[in-house]
């Protein structure tokens, strides 16, 4: 409806069990003790892309407004760098949180479209799942092949810096018995995450 | 002194020179590296988005490797470092969640107790073999040379073990030792967004380019990381990092071990200066003063 949305949330958005489902990953259990206070958001690097602040997706996490924090670009701009961790003065694991989003978002595969990063996620999960390890080239081979193949045209010249300094490898790094590893993922299942059936 | 070794993808691919000058280094100190037999990928942050049990499965396993030798475990890239110290941290922290993953782990013949140590290199230099022994293998000091040195997210984040998080030291100690002059400024653990040049160039490239701006406004002739992919990061992309930062100019990226080993001596197949699109030797020939004869 020529874009117009209703930017005011109701009651009713809420999902009134998720706060205590993120809750309950470890890690994740400090999330009401928020004060809102901003450090996380002025800590956060990224946060100047972010479509909510990290401030904002603790406090709809915590009031159950799933919908929008498992669409939001944030929790897939978060690189993980637990600056904000070590400066909250509440103890909030945000970076668990942010984790645990993803995770949520990848499983009811909610992530917003056209956004790379989940499906970066997913190749290099499978990579690692199949083989035990990843051929970094091949990975971003792989992905952008999958994502966005004009970009890996442009990026020819970098591969070509790659090859004259010797880093270019195509070689498909695998463990020596992949069914090692296989045998003590097969028995680990987390509530939270996982792939989708 | 002995450790298990760690080496994660990133060392055996695009970051084989940080692998090789490390393991050379260690060798000149006389420190004894086994690789772990069969080790698999630590899952980094990518792994973790999907499904935080199985990577916590993934890092446990290799932590049980290391436990079975019953030495230290060295990790020298910071993601899988900072991923085996925090699986070690939540396998305490988590009992419940700890006896799944031991399950599995029982299941493959192996054993987690929690006993084995994780260390990066930056730790093991300056802790075990200590910075006088350092200098005294020193034959080419690097004087005159002035390096940032770039610590990144995940070395003392969320958990520092051997060094102040809000303004490290080890890395700046360890380059003074072998006759660099490391530079100040405060962006030495801000995050380098490697996770996103990939994915989101434009994010991904503003973040170096801020650091590498700021690197050089100190006067930094050098960049030093104790990273793998903060390495590749800075470095490779600077090409179109400088289409955004037009003041920036092109500056060589190594790993701290590359200058140890420069240091101590050693030649191109351990500093592995060929392994790089900025060229790492040009710099060091015009910065570094030559040492006067019998001086040393």
């Amino acid at each position: 409806m020529y874009g117009i949305k209703r930017h005011i949330r109701y009651d009713s958005d809420r999902d009134n069990n998720f706060s205590d489902e993120i809750m309950a990953v470890p890690g994740c259990e400090n999330l009401d003790h928020c004060i809102q206070c901003g450090t996380c958001s002025g800590t956060c690097p990224l946060s100047i892309y972010m479509d909510l602040t990290p401030r904002k997706v603790i406090n709809l996490t915590r009031a159950g407004f799933k919908d929008d924090v498992l669409s939001c670009h944030t929790i897939w701009l978060c690189s993980s760098c637990y600056a904000c961790v070590c400066q909250c003065p509440r103890e909030i694991g945000i970076t668990d949180i942010m984790y645990a989003l993803k995770q949520r978002a990848m499983r009811e595969g909610k992530y917003p479209k056209g956004m790379p990063t989940p499906v970066l996620a997913r190749v290099f999960y499978n990579t690692v799942s199949n083989r035990g390890r990843i051929s970094e080239i091949r990975l971003v081979i792989s992905f952008l092949g999958r994502a966005h193949w004009q970009r890996l045209i442009g990026m020819w010249k970098i591969g070509l810096n790659l090859m004259s300094s010797k880093r270019f490898s195509l070689k498909a790094e695998r463990m020596d018995r992949p069914g090692e590893l296989q045998s003590v993922l097969s028995v680990i299942n987390s509530p939270n995450g996982g792939v989708r059936k | 002194m002995k450790y298990s070794y760690f080496p994660g993808c990133s060392l055996k691919g695009t970051g084989k020179a940080y692998e090789k000058s490390f393991l050379a280094v260690c060798k000149a100190l006389n420190i004894e590296i086994n690789e772990l037999d069969n080790w698999n990928c630590c899952g980094a942050t990518a792994y973790m988005s999907v499904d935080e049990m199985k990577a916590l499965g993934l890092s446990a396993r290799n932590l049980a490797l290391a436990e079975a030798r019953g030495l230290d475990l060295v990790a020298p890239c910071a993601a899988c470092y900072g991923i085996l110290i925090h699986t070690w941290d939540d396998m305490e922290k988590y009992p419940q969640r700890g006896d799944q993953v031991k399950a599995g782990l029982d299941k493959a013949g192996l054993k987690y107790t929690g006993k084995v140590k994780v260390r990066h290199p930056l730790d093991v230099l300056c802790n075990d073999v200590g910075l006088d022994k350092i200098k005294e293998k020193v034959k080419r000091p690097l004087t005159g040379l002035k390096l940032a040195s770039y610590y990144g997210c995940r070395i003392l984040r969320p958990i520092a073990t051997f060094d102040n998080p809000e303004n490290p030291r080890s890395m700046d100690d360890l380059m003074e030792a072998i006759g660099g002059t490391p530079v100040e400024y405060p962006l030495k653990t801000k995050c380098c967004s490697a996770s996103h040049t990939g994915t989101l160039p434009e994010v991904g490239q503003q973040m170096s380019g801020i650091l590498i701006r700021e690197m050089e406004k100190r006067g930094a002739d050098i960049i030093v990381t104790g990273c793998p992919l903060c390495q590749f990061n800075l470095e490779v992309f600077q090409e179109p990092i400088r289409k955004r930062f037009p003041e920036i100019r092109p500056i060589p990226v190594v790993s701290f071990t590359q200058l140890i080993a420069y240091a101590f001596g050693l030649g191109e197949n351990e500093c592995c200066f060929k392994n790089h699109t900025v060229p790492v030797q040009k710099v060091i020939d015009e910065k570094v003063k030559p040492v006067a004869a019998g001086a040393r």
